[in-house]
């Protein structure tokens, strides 16, 4: 038991064999975290090479195959080692039993053991880059994954390796919500941080098992033409993308519904206001969870599928809006009649709200099945989802990683950097992908390493902007080692916050708390 | 948006337009409600205190009912219009369209071939009957507002009718490969005359690709070249083919069918030893077809 | 506190620091046991629905090509599947009873019939393999056969593959339970393990049983 003063989380065990044998869920969340900035900042290496070759039309820097590579591997670490894990391994891991009152997760042994998958998957995945890595983007999709000569089916084989640290988090997650809560908490008492984890849990232990089994598939038919997808024995091409998509509609709500947690928690703190609407947010995630399952095909409006089902999936997608806006609509009216301060980690809630709008309204865009065909496999889509992956669950989790920095270091950040460091992501981002919107209603095709002259002056803002928030990241780097090295002392509450993690010191002690915590009302009364 | 090529791309802009003032009017609701609160009840006193307030259902319920009217409306549009896309009208012109890694083929009925240009006349409906010889592909015409992928093992289809003549733009909007990118087209609309004109014109009808090389050679290329190892204005071809080739940088080279091709649409950037860097390129004026062709028959020069 | 008469020292399992009681660690177990199983239905469903639709379209290829396999070695394998979940139930329901020598020995049973199942799968894929029935483009059968059979191979090889996989991991689980029993660990007060590698077994046979009709009795 680690009650004695000054003793927390990370003093209490030292060396490098502690921390990879560690069983604390806290630890295993720090890990979390320097493995996916390292991820971040080798897939964001790849975009911001992918963007200097698009400054201009015609070759700048490496030839067409070279490029196929960048783009694939940018968007394989981006999702599967990046924005999936983000919010849900890195500041889900630390604080959801903190947050529920409990002692740990509920398998804190399966908790370790999907951080070595996250991190040998990683390994498999980057090993691939010795025979050239793959060049059919992060999508996979056959025949083209199937014939391409290259180290496709050992990346296949990491990002399957992903997928188990994905279900097992979610597992976890799952149990330790339904039986570690503390006494009195009961689920319309826990923070809504908590409501967004369990939903994505639920979704990452339903859908992800689907793409485990497809990727077993391409990589059977690449080293044994086993033929389900190939037309030559009979097989369907296109049934890859339903399956594939079954679970990678699902997964970008994984990106997202942990991101809006933060966002909740967020706003409802730094306007020292309890939260509008809890139940609706509380439900609207656990709907978009479900609906979720139900609009695969709406990445197939032109692959071949008949009309009836195209209409189907146009009008589940709209489904999914609802519950979506609904969120939106909450935050914006937590603000009114609150206290509110514009601190780094406020900054980045706002404008995820912001730019989130936007990345949603362009999906409702991109959901009415006669727009969809134009739009389909462009620049617009791109801009669309970097819109709520970036500007959505990036922000999330550099306003979260701000917020929590106390918490976890028990030290505080410097306001003035990490409010340059927004400034510089928030700017640079729209100046990156908003032309990209402008793009695709041109006409300019997606993956693409070469465009028509046309095309250049917005290719040449949009890389400006690219190297802008790398910048921007950088900043975010700085801010994080200056805080964890010499951040001055932080209170165990410096934001006067009322979920159970202020409760307890800053850092935590290994038991989290040094008596049971007891629930006695809602998570956000601030009165 | 790229031109209104057809009225459907009319209908379609149309759609797009409110979509788009739909979105900006609810981003600027949202993001002017959270300016408005954010500065109006900005902490100005440490002790400041905020109004307890829970949940309001009329609120839940209105912002949950009306955007999603606004989807159904929008759904059920997209619906007509999706509905026209797909519904292929029974006297259309049938062009079939075979696409490989990584270039456009266009058959017509009679037997007409060409590759890269589509030739179609105006204010007619035109059907295409797509597949794929290798991976998936994608036919995008951004000037028409469609796009159907192009798969192999099975026919897909799309129709269109255009209003106006003139060229538009075809990509291939699905990642195939290296050249995925490169895999460009073009649909020509021109008069009926001249699109039965272009129809019965083959030039290259009932020819064996050797054949087609032969004529594409007496018609464009015998002004500077010739079939033995005489130096005119540029190299002779016999024995070109598979051989060794000497270049003014002092460099050698194997004359094979990549260096051909090369050779035809970037004539400078491998000069021949001994010639003036005279070439023209033949980029835009030869079709696949032609040049193909040209490098079957120089392979038949020994 | 019931002893094991066996043993000359009593076991006593800890509870992890993060429960508040046995009781908790228990009923979590469990429940963590049955969302794993969740995971592994979506897995095998993907195969499932994949086998349905070619079914549907090829289903007389699939048909004539099921004919190749033996319903009666596969009607064995069920029953010794169905028979092992039996013993599976019976070593836990031994060990609340405290009779470690009947714990032990349903265990062993149970571990036996994975074996047997192994056998005899051993023995249809080794007849295929030597036939030249094999998935997708290895077909090499010697005689005329319909156009798409080769795709019901691959779906009968990875199916049964897969699941082949799962009675090996299962079976190993056993040996580790069989290990632990030895050891005295499992008693009234403490049969978890038991439990949770239980549901996992009785998962595989599932499975197996709606693997059987699919593949076997096809036509």
């Amino acid at each position: 038991m680690s009650s004695a003063p000054g003793v927390n989380y990370l003093n209490e065990k030292s060396g490098l064999w502690s921390w990879l044998t560690t069983l604390d869920h806290k630890r295993i969340g720090i890990m979390y975290m320097i493995a996916v900035f390292t991820f971040f900042a080798i897939g964001g290496t790849f975009a911001m090479l992918m963007r200097w070759e698009l400054f201009s039309a015609g070759k700048n820097i490496v030839e067409a195959q070279t490029y196929n590579e960048f783009m694939t591997f940018h968007g394989a670490i981006m999702a599967f080692m990046v924005i999936i894990p983000g919010v849900p391994a890195f500041l889900g891991n630390f604080f959801l039993p903190l947050m529920i009152g409990a002692r740990d997760v509920a398998f804190p042994r399966i908790n370790l053991l999907s951080w070595y998958c996250l991190i040998i998957g990683a390994a498999v995945a980057f090993y691939s880059l010795i025979y050239n890595g793959a060049d059919t983007g992060w999508t996979f999709y056959t025949p083209y994954s199937i014939k391409t000569d290259n180290g496709t089916t050992i990346l296949v084989a990491g990002v399957f390796i992903l997928g188990f640290s994905s279900i097992l988090t979610g597992l976890n997650f799952i149990v330790t919500v339904h039986k570690l809560r503390a006494p009195g908490m009961t689920f319309f008492r826990m923070p809504l941080f908590i409501w967004g984890l369990y939903a994505t849990a639920i979704m990452q232990v339903m859908a992800t098992p689907v793409l485990g089994i497809t990727l077993l598939l391409l990589i059977a038919e690449r080293t044994m033409g086993i033929g389900f997808f190939d037309p030559t024995l009979g097989g369907d091409p296109v049934l890859f993308q339903h399956f594939f998509w079954f679970y990678s509609h699902p997964a970008v709500y994984i990106m997202v519904l942990p991101a809006m947690g933060v966002i909740s928690e967020l706003i409802t703190c730094y306007s020292r206001k309890t939260i509008f609407g809890y139940r609706a947010i509380a439900w609207s995630s656990v709907g978009i969870a479900a609906v979720s399952f139900f609009v695969w095909g709406h990445h197939m409006f032109v692959s071949g599928e008949s009309e009836v089902v195209a209409i189907l999936f146009s009008f589940m997608t709209m489904l999914v809006g609802v519950p979506t806006a609904i969120k939106v609509f909450n935050w914006t009216a937590t603000l009114y009649k609150g206290s509110i301060i514009f601190n780094a980690p406020m900054l980045f809630a706002m404008g995820f709200i912001f730019l989130f709008t936007i990345g949603g309204v362009t999906g409702i865009i991109l959901a009415v099945t006669a727009v969809d065909v134009h739009f389909h496999d462009t620049y617009f889509v791109v801009a669309h989802f970097h819109y709520v992956m970036v500007g959505g669950t990036l922000m999330a989790i550099a306003g979260g990683m701000y917020h929590w920095m106390p918490k976890m270091f028990g030290r505080m950040y410097n306001e003035f950097w990490a409010r340059i460091s927004f400034v510089l992501i928030f700017v640079g981002f729209n100046v990156t992908f908003f032309p990209q919107f402008v793009l695709g209603a041109m006409g300019m095709p997606r993956r693409y390493y070469d465009y028509l002259p046309v095309f250049q002056p917005l290719n040449r803002i949009s890389s400006i902007g690219a190297w802008t928030i790398g910048i921007g990241f950088l900043v975010v780097l700085y801010v994080i080692l200056r805080c964890i090295f010499t951040g001055e002392k932080a209170p165990d509450n410096p934001w006067g916050a009322t979920t159970l993690e202020w409760q307890t010191s800053s850092p935590p002690p290994h038991e989290n708390f040094l008596t049971q915590p007891v629930v006695t009302g809602g998570p956000y009364e601030y009165k | 948006m790229p031109p209104e090529a057809t009225d459907l791309a009319s209908k379609v802009d149309a759609l797009y337009s409110f979509l788009l003032w739909a979105s900006f009017i609810s981003t600027m609701l949202v993001v002017g409600g959270l300016t408005y609160f954010a500065i109006k009840y900005k902490r100005t006193d440490k002790n400041q205190k905020s109004a307890y307030i829970t949940h309001n259902n009329t609120l839940e319920f209105l912002w949950s009912f009306i955007p999603f009217l606004i989807f159904m409306g929008v759904f059920a549009w997209g619906w007509v219009l999706f509905h026209d896309m797909r519904n292929m009208p029974a006297d259309a012109l049938e062009v079939a369209v075979q696409g490989q890694q990584w270039d456009w083929t266009f058959t017509y009925k009679n037997g007409r071939r060409s590759s890269g240009e589509m030739v179609i006349p105006v204010n007619q409906p035109v059907k295409l009957v797509m597949a794929s010889k290798d991976v998936i592909h994608s036919f995008y015409i951004p000037a028409f507002r469609l796009k159907q992928d192009v798969v192999p093992g099975r026919y897909t289809t799309l129709w269109f009718q255009p209003k106006y003549k003139g060229e538009y733009q075809v990509f291939c909007a699905e990642f195939c490969g290296r050249q995925h990118s490169g895999m460009l087209a073009k649909i020509k609309v021109v008069s009926q005359e001249e699109f039965d004109e272009w129809l019965g014109n083959d030039p290259y009808k009932g020819l064996s690709m050797v054949e087609v090389g032969h004529k594409v050679y007496s018609t464009r290329c015998v002004i500077c070249h010739n079939l033995t190892d005489k130096k005119l204005v540029g190299p002779g071809w016999k024995d070109l083919f598979g051989h060794q080739v000497e270049l003014a940088d002092g460099s050698t080279v194997v004359a094979d069918e990549n260096y051909i091709r090369e050779s035809i649409l970037n004539p400078n950037a491998k000069i021949v030893k001994g010639f003036p860097p005279a070439m023209p390129t033949f980029a835009g004026q030869l079709d696949e077809q032609e040049i193909m062709g040209l490098v079957e028959f120089i392979k038949t020069l020994k | 506190m019931s002893t094991s008469n066996t043993t000359t020292q009593e076991y006593v399992h800890h509870v992890a620091h993060h429960f508040d009681s046995a009781e908790e660690e228990y009923r979590t177990s469990k429940f963590g046991l049955w969302v794993f199983l969740m995971t592994e239905i979506l897995m095998f469903g993907g195969l499932f629905v994949g086998y349905i639709i070619f079914r549907g379209i090829y289903s007389e290829a699939f048909a004539e090509a099921s004919k190749f396999l033996d319903w009666r070695l596969g009607a064995i394998n069920t029953v010794v599947l169905i028979f092992s979940s039996l013993t599976m139930v019976l070593s836990i329901y031994y060990a609340q009873h405290n009779q470690k020598a009947k714990v032990l020995l349903n265990l062993y049973i149970t571990f036996f019939c994975g074996v047997i199942f192994m056998c005899i799968k051993a023995y249809e894929y080794a007849h295929k393999i030597h036939e030249g029935l094999l998935p997708g483009h290895m077909f090499h059968y010697s005689e005329q056969v319909a156009a798409h059979a080769p795709l019901y191979f691959s779906f009968y090889f990875c199916m049964t593959g897969m699941h082949g996989i799962h009675v090996m991991v299962g079976m190993g689980f056993i040996l580790w339970l069989i290990r632990r029993a030895h050891r005295g660990e499992f008693s009234s007060n403490y049969f978890t393990p038991l439990e949770c590698v239980g549901l996992f077994w009785h998962l595989v046979d599932l499975i197996w049983i709606y693997l059987f009709p699919l593949l076997y009795l096809v036509g």
